[in-house]
């Protein structure tokens, strides 16, 4: 498949050979170029060395153990979320970044959520961006679901108010909430999306049931701060990772894991509608080491 | 960080002042600091080890001044090489439009801020240049996508206009009505939105190559976030190995990232990085600008005015 990571070439010189301190400062270095940062790269790779220093060891063996060790760190974030379940309505919002993919995986996940015959609502709540609006809608339409909308520029709070107002009227399953892209240092619209939050707990205390924070698998270390800032801002219940398809691998999703006790829910392998896998510990770390 | 990586230099050079020259045995110790301190800024790594040795090779048999501390010293050494590496100080924003209609081709990963920087580049050239410009949007992917461009398009006032859309044309088509438009129309500039794409997707990125060809592009602007991670050097190479890129736009430089990637993906291309984006409004592109990122970089803190008090000592 498509394992052309640097990672993959990298490891392909190896061959068999000794786990010694050169290999493994080669193995550093190529975790450290598929994002897992310095620190947690040589964390994993001196991990790895306890168990095997000095021993001869296949390239295919370094690959698989390398996996393992950082499937360690991942797999109790692995965590199958179903959306459709869980109180009524199911009150899920989607924050994030900038273009990290968050219209995009409402839309992935409105159309499963069709298949399974669940009663939802779409809310435009990015009432800042250019056809925000409209391209939520396009995706409403595939999926069949209703989106509801006010026009750019109103208050995005009062919008899910009237949402989750309708929702509770006409007994729905569940209100997926998108949010407009903001970059977590900007403090009036971060101070706008809790405002957000704070409207949905006004109707139901325990509101939003899932915050969930959309991180784009290019980005860097900037990532950790991302985390932090919408935790402490919207209350992130879990994260999905986007646009795996590329040439990134996402490592920096370790080193999150290894930070914060937060749910992986799905990860994002396209722009279609059926572009969302559920996340798999062992499948994401294979494919960061090239071990498909 | 910036204040780390300065404590963390001067704890290494403490003692030192006064002693002569740099050995390779300090600079060794400095330098490890200031790769850990780069790649935490997203600096991809190649690029991270050839500015070590670039660093290194300046570094060694520097005298130690008596008023400065070696690690101010080094600091100064480290910041005129990432100015350098990214350009220099006098950064060239201006663009190749002189042949009307001139065509400026953007293209870049999904997401990464092309339909903004488009609609920003036209308010740019039509208010600061008195230019006609003409926007057409060559995704026929992205939901909206034509829309959204349509839109910053009337935001943009009388001198920007929007080629009309037509469903369920292919985006080579598209570009040529865009050019029949641009030339029949009087415009100075058209400018080019295409989708966004992964550089594995080959169908997309021969897309993209064919658009190329049929527009001549005067200027191919790749536009990448400034968040990005090590990735940043896959993806300008990539790009830059099919299409005839003439620089780079850095988006999302109002965020706190530490903007490594801008350093990668200058390195790996040798362009020039013209803009970057400061905002989501319009009006949020400047000129690109070394010095600032530099300092971003080793993690801003008030690096030019440490800095500046060094080169005063020196
Ligand atoms: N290749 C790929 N592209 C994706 C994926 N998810 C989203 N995208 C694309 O990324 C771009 C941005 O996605 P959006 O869903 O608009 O992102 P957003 O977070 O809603 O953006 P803003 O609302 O502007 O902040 C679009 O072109 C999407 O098609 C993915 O998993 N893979
Ligand atoms: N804060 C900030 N946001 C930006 C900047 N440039 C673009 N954006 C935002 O990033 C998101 C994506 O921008 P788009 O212009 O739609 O990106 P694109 O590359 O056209 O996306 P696709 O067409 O889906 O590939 C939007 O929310 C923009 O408002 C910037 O410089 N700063
Ligand atoms: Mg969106
Ligand atoms: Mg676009």
């Amino acid at each position: 498949s498509r394992s052309s990571s640097r990672l993959t070439s990298g490891l392909a010189v190896f061959g068999r050979r000794k786990l010694d301190d050169d290999t493994l400062e080669e193995l550093e270095d190529l975790l450290i170029s598929s994002d897992l940062g310095a620190n947690v790269a040589t964390r994993v790779t001196s991990s790895l060395a306890k168990e095997r220093f000095d021993k001869e060891i296949t390239e295919d063996e370094i690959r698989l153990a390398l996996a393992e060790e950082i499937t360690d760190v991942l797999r109790p974030r692995e965590k199958i979320v179903d959306f459709s379940d869980g109180p009524r309505p199911r009150i899920v919002m989607f924050v994030g970044v900038n273009g990290s993919g968050k219209t995009t995986t409402i839309g992935k996940i409105a159309s499963k959520l069709k298949e399974q015959g669940a009663k939802a609502l779409l809310v435009a709540g990015d009432t800042f961006r250019a056809a925000a609006l409209e391209q939520l809608t396009v995706w409403g339409e595939r999926a069949d679901i209703p989106v509801m909308s006010k026009p750019i520029g109103s208050d995005a709070a009062g919008l899910v108010y009237e949402a989750i107002e309708k929702a509770k009227a006409d007994d729905l399953d569940l209100v997926l909430i998108d949010t407009a892209g903001r970059l977590q240092n900007k403090t009036e619209l971060m101070a706008e999306l809790e405002k957000i939050v704070r409207v949905t707990r006004k109707l139901d205390p325990n509101a939003p049931h899932d915050v969930i924070l959309v991180l784009d698998a290019t980005v860097g270390q900037n990532a950790l701060s991302q985390v932090e800032a919408f935790k402490n801002t919207a209350g992130v219940t879990g994260l999905v990772m986007t646009k795996l398809d590329g040439t990134a691998k996402g490592g920096v999703l370790v080193a999150i894991a290894e930070a914060h006790d937060l749910p992986i829910h799905f990860i994002g392998i396209g722009e279609k509608a059926e572009d969302l896998r559920p996340f798999s510990a062992e499948a994401f770390s294979k494919a960061l080491v090239g071990a498909e | 960080m910036f204040d780390t990586l300065s404590e963390r230099l001067g704890g290494i050079f403490d003692g030192l002042t006064g002693r002569g020259a740099l050995s390779e045995k300090d600079v060794s110790a400095a330098l490890r600091e200031i790769r850990v301190a780069l790649l935490e800024a997203d600096v991809a790594l190649p690029v991270v080890k050839d500015f070590i040795g670039n660093v290194k090779s300046r570094a060694v048999g520097e005298e130690v001044i008596r008023s400065v501390k070696p690690g101010q010293q080094v600091i100064k050494i480290v910041y005129d090489a990432l100015i350098e590496m990214l350009g220099g100080e006098d950064s060239d924003s201006s663009l190749r439009i002189d042949s009307p209609p001139a065509v400026i081709l953007m293209a870049g990963l999904q997401g990464s801020g092309k339909t903004t920087t488009t609609g920003k580049l036209a308010k740019r050239l039509s208010e600061k240049e008195r230019k006609k410009v003409l926007l057409a949007s060559l995704d026929t992917r992205r939901p909206a996508a034509m829309e959204q461009l349509a839109i910053l398009a009337d935001q943009c006032g009388d001198n920007v206009v929007s080629l009309p859309i037509i469903q369920g044309q292919l985006a080579t088509d598209i570009a040529r009505r865009a050019m029949n438009a641009a030339k029949l129309g009087g415009y100075d500039v058209l400018i080019l939105d295409t989708a966004g794409r992964t550089t594995i997707d080959e169908q997309m990125m021969n897309e993209v190559a064919e658009i190329a060809d049929i527009a001549d592009p005067s200027e191919t602007l790749l536009v990448a976030d400034s968040l990005t991670g090590q990735d940043a050097v896959e993806t300008a190479n990539r790009f830059h190995a099919r299409l005839p890129l003439t620089g780079l736009v850095l988006t999302r430089m109002d965020g706190d990232g530490r903007g490594g990637a801008a350093l990668s993906m200058r390195a790996v291309t040798g362009l020039p990085i013209k803009f970057m984006g400061v905002g989501e409004k319009l009006d949020g592109l400047d000129a690109f600008d070394a010095k600032r990122v530099a300092g971003r970089i080793l993690g801003q803190g008030d690096i030019v005015s440490l800095v500046e008090k060094a080169a005063e000592q020196m």
